[in-house]
């Protein structure tokens, strides 16, 4: 459907698009081959000796997914400042991974999050409901990636959504299942390679056009290109009251909401499974910490971009189209209705695109994804840098998605059937179970990316509060308080896990009801995105409260808890 | 002797994470968040410095304090004898 446009001139974006995505995935695929992993250390930690520089860039694209490629930079388009709570949020969070749970998680040196936990509150519940979040938390998040992957499938090779979910399995199962935390760690590597070049390309030749600075972070605090000797960012403040938004670096949400969502998605960042598992990977203690910190770095080349790729287009935008004559609007325009992407109703029949805040008297629709995607096509650069955002964008996708299934594969074979259902299977056994649950695992990925039930969507968002309500606490206070036991841990995870999931439903799902609660019902004004934060502090609280009036922890597991504050001797992730 | 050495090493490991961790608040929660209107009366070029620290600055903090926290525990590593 979106074959007119890509004819361009020259060699054709559809021809670069092929070309682009073919490379990257034969060098994912030759990476895969090269390093499949031969035991279950290999398979779960990638040996354990993984560079920090590599675990740095494997961790950034993991994390990094076609959310923050793609969308990101959209949604604070259209947010202005509230935007600042993705931005903080998902970057802030790893000052908490560094200095408060990676290094003393490389020391206790296992292979999973549920591991941990299990073996600190020496219980097998606690393991269990541990699995539990993990599952749900990983689940939720790899359905959204998987339709990620489909969508720009079909958006750039011109496939159906479901050719492109099923083509993304494919290349995914390749190299999680033959290469398992080994293969994927290397082809991370070369993904993030990939993600951040088309990122900045694009950023970059529309921060020059816009205001004749290349660095974006600084170009869109500058003055206009055009003489005038305008602030970018005034002209947009301007541009959006004039047409009755609020102000750009203003925002319209509530203080206590901005805080508490920032906070739970920092928290939540922190207490992902996916991340926190790469962090076994690295050799040393100072290596996991060293390694956080490169993480983040090449994390925040991107998230210090994209607000300025939000200014840029969002400007770009309002000046092009507002109250232009529909006819005379730009060929990109007429493209990416055919998509659906962009839409326009003529509702006063005056021949103009009126783009107002005021829902009634709007004509424009335009969904945040194209800000980034159609991006290049409105500032005019050349086809490879179109095609090369659809390799970043699948490279975004992939990555995470790889990452996700790795967690869920190893909650089953290794916590689920090695450390409970069957602890006498033989290192080869639980090897072919990892890869069968990573096989079933892609499955019931791709299955949520070919019918994505309607709560998906609304749901990825909240995964972070799931994350947020049930592991960090307990891993907190399991390295910081030598006292909390399994009573405390386990209440606290199912009161906070709980608490989280019965807001979710009430408030953004509206299953309770017969129709969706209204803002002002939100608890102490708090978004279900925020509720996190809350859920967070109640598991706290419980836990700290019942290990108040149960039995202290045996001895040898305050022993364990002395010995991974100290960084020395961390050895390599033991299987025992 | 050298569970004296550990709580010693904990100590000064605690006060570390106290005063990072109390930046991290005051950039991200503090200048990008609660104080954001009263620091968005200044400038820092076309930005104002509220809304810098929300979308830019905070970020960039970020990075740094990691890499100091990375400094420090590498010295005090050292100082007890736990590097390796």
């Amino acid at each position: 459907m979106m074959s007119s446009f890509l004819f361009a001139e020259g060699l054709g974006v559809q021809n670069w698009t092929y070309i682009l995505v073919g490379i990257t995935f034969a060098i994912y695929i030759g990476i895969a081959i090269w390093s499949r992993a031969g035991s279950t250390k290999e398979f779960y930690v990638a040996g354990g000796g993984v560079s920090p520089l590599a675990n740095g860039m494997a961790t950034a694209a993991d994390w990094m997914s076609a959310a923050s490629f793609i969308s990101m930079a959209g949604i604070i388009s259209f947010a202005g400042y509230d935007g600042a709570v993705y931005l903080m949020g998902w970057t802030g969070g790893y000052v908490l991974l560094a200095l408060l749970l990676a290094p003393y998680l490389r020391k206790f040196g296992k292979f999973t999050v549920p591991d941990f936990i299990g073996d600190r509150y020496y219980s097998k519940t606690a393991r269990l409901v541990a699995v539990f979040c993990a599952l749900l938390v990983s689940f939720t998040y790899v359905a959204g990636q998987m339709r990620g992957v489909g969508i720009v499938f079909s958006r750039f090779l011109e496939v159906d959504i479901n050719t492109g979910v099923i083509i993304g399995m494919i290349i995914v199962l390749f190299y999680a299942v033959l290469g398992g935390m080994k293969g994927i760690t290397y082809t991370q590597v070369a993904q993030y390679c990939v993600l951040i070049f088309a990122f900045m390309v694009p950023a970059i030749f529309i921060s020059i056009q816009m205001t004749g600075n290349p660095v974006p972070q600084l170009g869109f605090g500058s003055t206009l290109a055009d003489g005038s000797g305008t602030y970018l960012l005034d002209k947009l403040d301007g541009l959006s009251t004039e047409l009755g938004f609020s102000e750009y670096t203003e925002g319209s949400k509530t203080t206590i909401d901005v805080f508490a969502i920032t906070l739970a998605l920092m928290v939540g960042t922190a207490g992902l499974p996916h991340v926190i598992v790469r962090f076994f990977t690295v050799k040393r203690v100072k290596d996991a910490r060293k390694s956080a910190g490169l993480a983040l770095l090449l994390i925040v080349i991107l998230y210090t971009t994209a607000p300025a790729v939000s200014v840029f287009a969002r400007t770009n935008l309002i000046e092009t189209v507002s109250n232009q004559p529909y006819d005379n609007v730009p060929e990109w325009f007429k493209k990416w209705e055919t998509t659906g992407l962009i839409s326009f109703t003529d509702k006063n029949n005056d021949g103009l695109i009126k783009y107002v805040a005021n829902e009634s008297e709007n004509e424009l629709t335009v969904d945040r994804d194209i800000m980034v995607l159609a991006n290049p096509e409105i500032a005019k650069l050349p086809n490879w840098v179109i095609a090369l955002v659809a390799a970043g964008g699948l490279a975004a996708a992939l990555s995470t998605a790889a990452g996700l299934l790795l967690v869920i594969s190893a909650s089953v074979s290794h916590d689920l059937i090695k450390k409970i259902a069957k602890p006498d299977i033989s290192e080869k056994g639980e090897l072919i179970a990892a890869r069968l649950s990573a096989v079933g695992a892609v499955c019931v990925a791709g299955y949520f990316g070919i019918n994505p039930p309607g709560f998906v969507a609304a749901v990825v968002a909240l995964a972070f509060g799931l994350a947020a309500a049930s592991f960090f606490p307990a891993i907190i206070l399991g390295i910081f308080y030598k006292k909390m036991n399994k009573e405390g841990a386990i209440a606290g995870m199912v009161v906070g896990i709980t608490a989280m999931l019965l807001y979710m439903i009430k408030y953004k799902l509206g299953w309770f009801d017969d129709t969706l609660p209204d803002k002002s019902e939100w608890w102490f004004g708090i978004s279900p995105e925020g509720f996190g934060t809350v859920a967070m502090v109640l598991n706290f609280i419980v836990s700290i409260v019942i290990m108040k009036f149960t039995p202290n922890p045996p001895e040898e597991v305050q022993e364990i808890v002395e010995n991974i504050r100290i960084p020395s001797g961390a050895g390599e992730a033991v299987n025992h | 002797m050298t569970k004296n050495k550990a709580k010693a090493y904990w100590k000064e490991n605690i006060r570390y994470l106290i005063i990072l961790l109390s930046i991290w608040f005051l950039v991200s929660y503090g200048a990008g968040i609660l104080f954001k209107d009263e620091l968005n009366q200044f400038r820092l070029g076309g930005f104002k410095v509220g809304f810098w620290f929300a979308q830019q600055g905070s970020m960039y903090v970020f990075v740094l304090l990691i890499f100091v926290y990375v400094r420090l525990m590498n010295k005090l590593d050292k100082k007890y004898g736990y590097d390796e």
